[in-house]
């Protein structure tokens, strides 16, 4: 097993220059001049703009601009935005409020989520199974801005049970509808995936094996044919929770959370190449980490599965 | 319950568990068994009217081909139909004289496996992949008799040892996949024999396994079978396994059986054309380049079982009567039976 970590980490090396390339690349390739309506109605001066392109290494060619970038970057610096604050304080900031989201939300689709495909999946056929079957279907259908915008008139504005917007303080009670409308849509994945693994499991030799050793059903169901049925469930989970982690743009925006996704976003907007660099950057190490954690957790729910 | 209203073979002890008593050695009886499966496409009937009983220390072999019943007769002992579709219309299974089919069931919860165990023909799908054998093992001590996880684990040891398998205190911990075919089913018969079952019902156990380990496994069945004086049913559709390992043989067509006989008095003489054409196909060394005989035709769709006899369309003796009349298994020789029109004919050709 360490062996194996240490290759897996190993390997993240390429995929991390690869990946930070690529999107170094396409930042600078964007059209247009960055110091352009930086000075507001005037063109800035020429001292300003040969500062800014000394600083930045514009007049570089782009291999070298990338690996002075690199080379700061391995000393943990991913450089200083265009307000002259540094990223790595803003990511920082930002990913506290993304991250609680993003937890928050994988809490409501395991529970919700399981939930519903564990009682769909033992009736199957039954009324419980076409609720499921039918509102999960509802769900995905519906993009998440009228998700988004529905809570907030009805559970936000009528109700008033949860605040519309989420302030900057991005409080527990604030963040819980949001996260609730983020996990609606893999509420109903993780329902649906539940409830198929849990119906093929249940027919399984294993299960029937279960019953014969004289076992309770409760527990020939809920241990035997769960167990297996839950191993395809953490994967999604998991690999869902390393997407969320990459922010939520739509969902940020509609209940203004300061996130990740939107940082990202306003940094595409006003042209900020060290910002989205940046934070493209971070989201790509920290996704690569959540797809190990993963993986290594799928070795351990799947005894078949050798990390040898 | 009324277990205890009689002079019932049945007693509880303190805890409140019922120990069961065979009278006269006698473990089960099936009586009149009949199981259908309610699909689709109508009502297949499975199983029509089996009756048999088994013996303390006996081994009954149950023979047929795919369809004929004998795996859902064996399920229908167990409990581990699924019901629905399938539904038991009439009959009755007594084990110990208590009929398990109008047992409540938590009561008859505590007969499955431990007083009367299976053994499954593929051991890989039969076992939890996620759970180390061992475990699986112990769970039948932990479940049944409360017992703890270490003393239940030196329980599985010891029982993967009974059972041959090499170096059992290392490989409890191990998973199913990680056995090759011939150590799962030994492990499957390890969690079957663990408390010590009066009856041990093995479907097709070999089938699944290549000819040297069958040999083996037989004769770890048969070991422990003389060893704790079970009652064994064998499923099988092998009459080479059977010869060696059974005292009776019982032999299935469309649900019902054609045939009961021990196991010598068959192989000499078949009382019913089923049972001799079965014979007849199987390969023999003196008869080397000459065509294998086989029974033409298929088993008939339970769906449809035709009249009369439901061997009639494949049976080269049929006559008029046996696609009219269905005959009854009846007494055609001391001890044996047979559910043929013409069955002293068969006994003397």
């Amino acid at each position: 097993m360490g062996k194996y970590i240490v290759r897996r980490l190993l390997q993240m090396i390429p995929v991390i220059i690869g990946t930070t390339f690529l999107i170094f690349y396409m930042v600078f390739a964007m059209p247009g001049d960055p110091t352009a309506g930086k000075c507001g109605e005037r063109p800035c001066s020429a001292a300003y703009i040969q500062k800014y392109r000394a600083e930045h290494n514009l007049d570089d060619p782009l291999p070298i601009q990338y690996g002075k970038y690199v080379a700061k970057l391995a000393q943990g610096d991913l450089g200083t935005n265009q307000y002259g604050v540094k990223v790595k304080d803003d990511l920082q900031k930002r990913y506290l409020v993304t991250g609680k989201l993003a937890l928050m939300a994988i809490a409501v689709e395991v529970v919700v989520g399981i939930l519903a495909g564990i009682l769909a999946g033992i009736r199957k056929g039954k009324f419980v199974d076409n609720l499921v079957l039918v509102s999960t279907l509802f769900v995905i259908s519906i993009p998440v801005f009228v998700i988004g915008a529905l809570a907030q008139y009805f559970i936000g504005v009528r109700t008033g049970l949860f605040p519309v917007t989420v302030s900057s303080k991005a409080t527990f009670y604030e963040l819980t509808m949001p996260a609730l409308v983020l996990g609606s849509l893999s509420i109903a994945y993780v329902a649906r995936l539940t409830r198929t693994n849990l119906v093929e499991n249940l027919r399984a030799d294993y299960v029937r094996t279960a019953i014969a050793k004289g076992l309770s059903r409760r527990r020939a169901v809920g241990l035997h044919a769960l167990r297996n049925s839950m191993i395809p469930v953490i994967t999604f989970v998991g690999f869902d929770f390393g997407a969320l982690l990459g922010g939520a743009i739509v969902t940020e925006r509609i209940f203004n959370i300061q996130g990740v996704g939107g940082y990202i976003f306003r940094g595409i907007q006003m042209r900020d190449g060290v910002a989205v660099v940046g934070a493209v950057t971070a989201l790509v190490i920290i996704y690569l980490f959540v797809n190990l954690l993963v993986d290594i957790l799928y070795g351990v729910l799947d005894p078949r599965i050798s990390h040898e | 319950m009324s277990t205890t209203t009689s002079a019932a073979p049945q007693t509880r002890s303190g805890d409140g568990k019922i120990t069961y008593t065979p009278v006269d050695g006698r473990l089960l009886d099936v009586e009149d068994l009949h199981v259908e499966f309610h699909t689709e496409d109508g009502v297949a009937k499975a199983i029509n009217g089996v009756s048999f009983h088994l013996d303390q220390g006996e081994s009954l072999a149950i023979l047929g081909e795919s369809g004929s019943g004998k795996s859902v007769t064996a399920q229908a002992i167990m409990g581990i139909l699924d019901m629905p579709p399938a539904k038991i219309p009439e009959g009755a299974i007594k084990y110990c004289g208590l009929d398990l089919l109008t047992m409540p069931d938590d009561q008859r919860r505590w007969v499955r496996g431990a007083e009367i165990a299976m053994i499954f023909q593929d051991a890989l799908s039969s076992l939890n992949p996620v759970f180390p054998v061992g475990w699986q093992i112990a769970e039948m001590f932990r479940q049944h008799r409360g017992m703890n996880k270490s003393d239940s684990l030196a329980q599985a040891v010891r029982l993967m040892e009974r059972v041959s398998i090499p170096a059992a205190k290392d490989r409890v911990k191990a998973y199913p996949h990680q056995f090759s075919g011939g150590m799962r089913q030994r492990i499957m018969i390890a969690m079957a024999i663990a408390l010590d079952p009066a009856v041990l019902i093995a479907d097709e156990p070999t089938t699944a396994l290549d000819v040297t380990v069958q040999a083996q496994i037989m004769a770890l069945l048969q070991e422990l079978q003389q060893e704790r004086q079970m009652g064994l049913i064998l499923i099988t559709h092998d009459l080479g396994v059977v010869a060696d390992v059974a005292d009776r043989i019982a032999v299935m067509y469309a649900g019902r059986l054609v045939e009961t006989a021990n196991v010598y008095d068959l192989y000499a003489k078949p009382a019913h054309p089923y049972t001799r054409g079965l014979l007849e196909s199987i390969p023999r060394l003196d008869q080397k380049g000459q065509t294998l005989a086989a029974i033409g035709g298929l088993p008939p769709n339970l769906l449809r079982i035709p009249p009369g006899c439901a061997f009639n369309p494949r049976c080269r003796m049929a006559q008029d009567i046996c696609r009219t009349d269905r005959p009854e298994l009846r007494e055609v020789a001391p001890g044996r039976k047979s559910a043929c029109h013409f069955a002293e004919e068969v006994l003397d050709a």
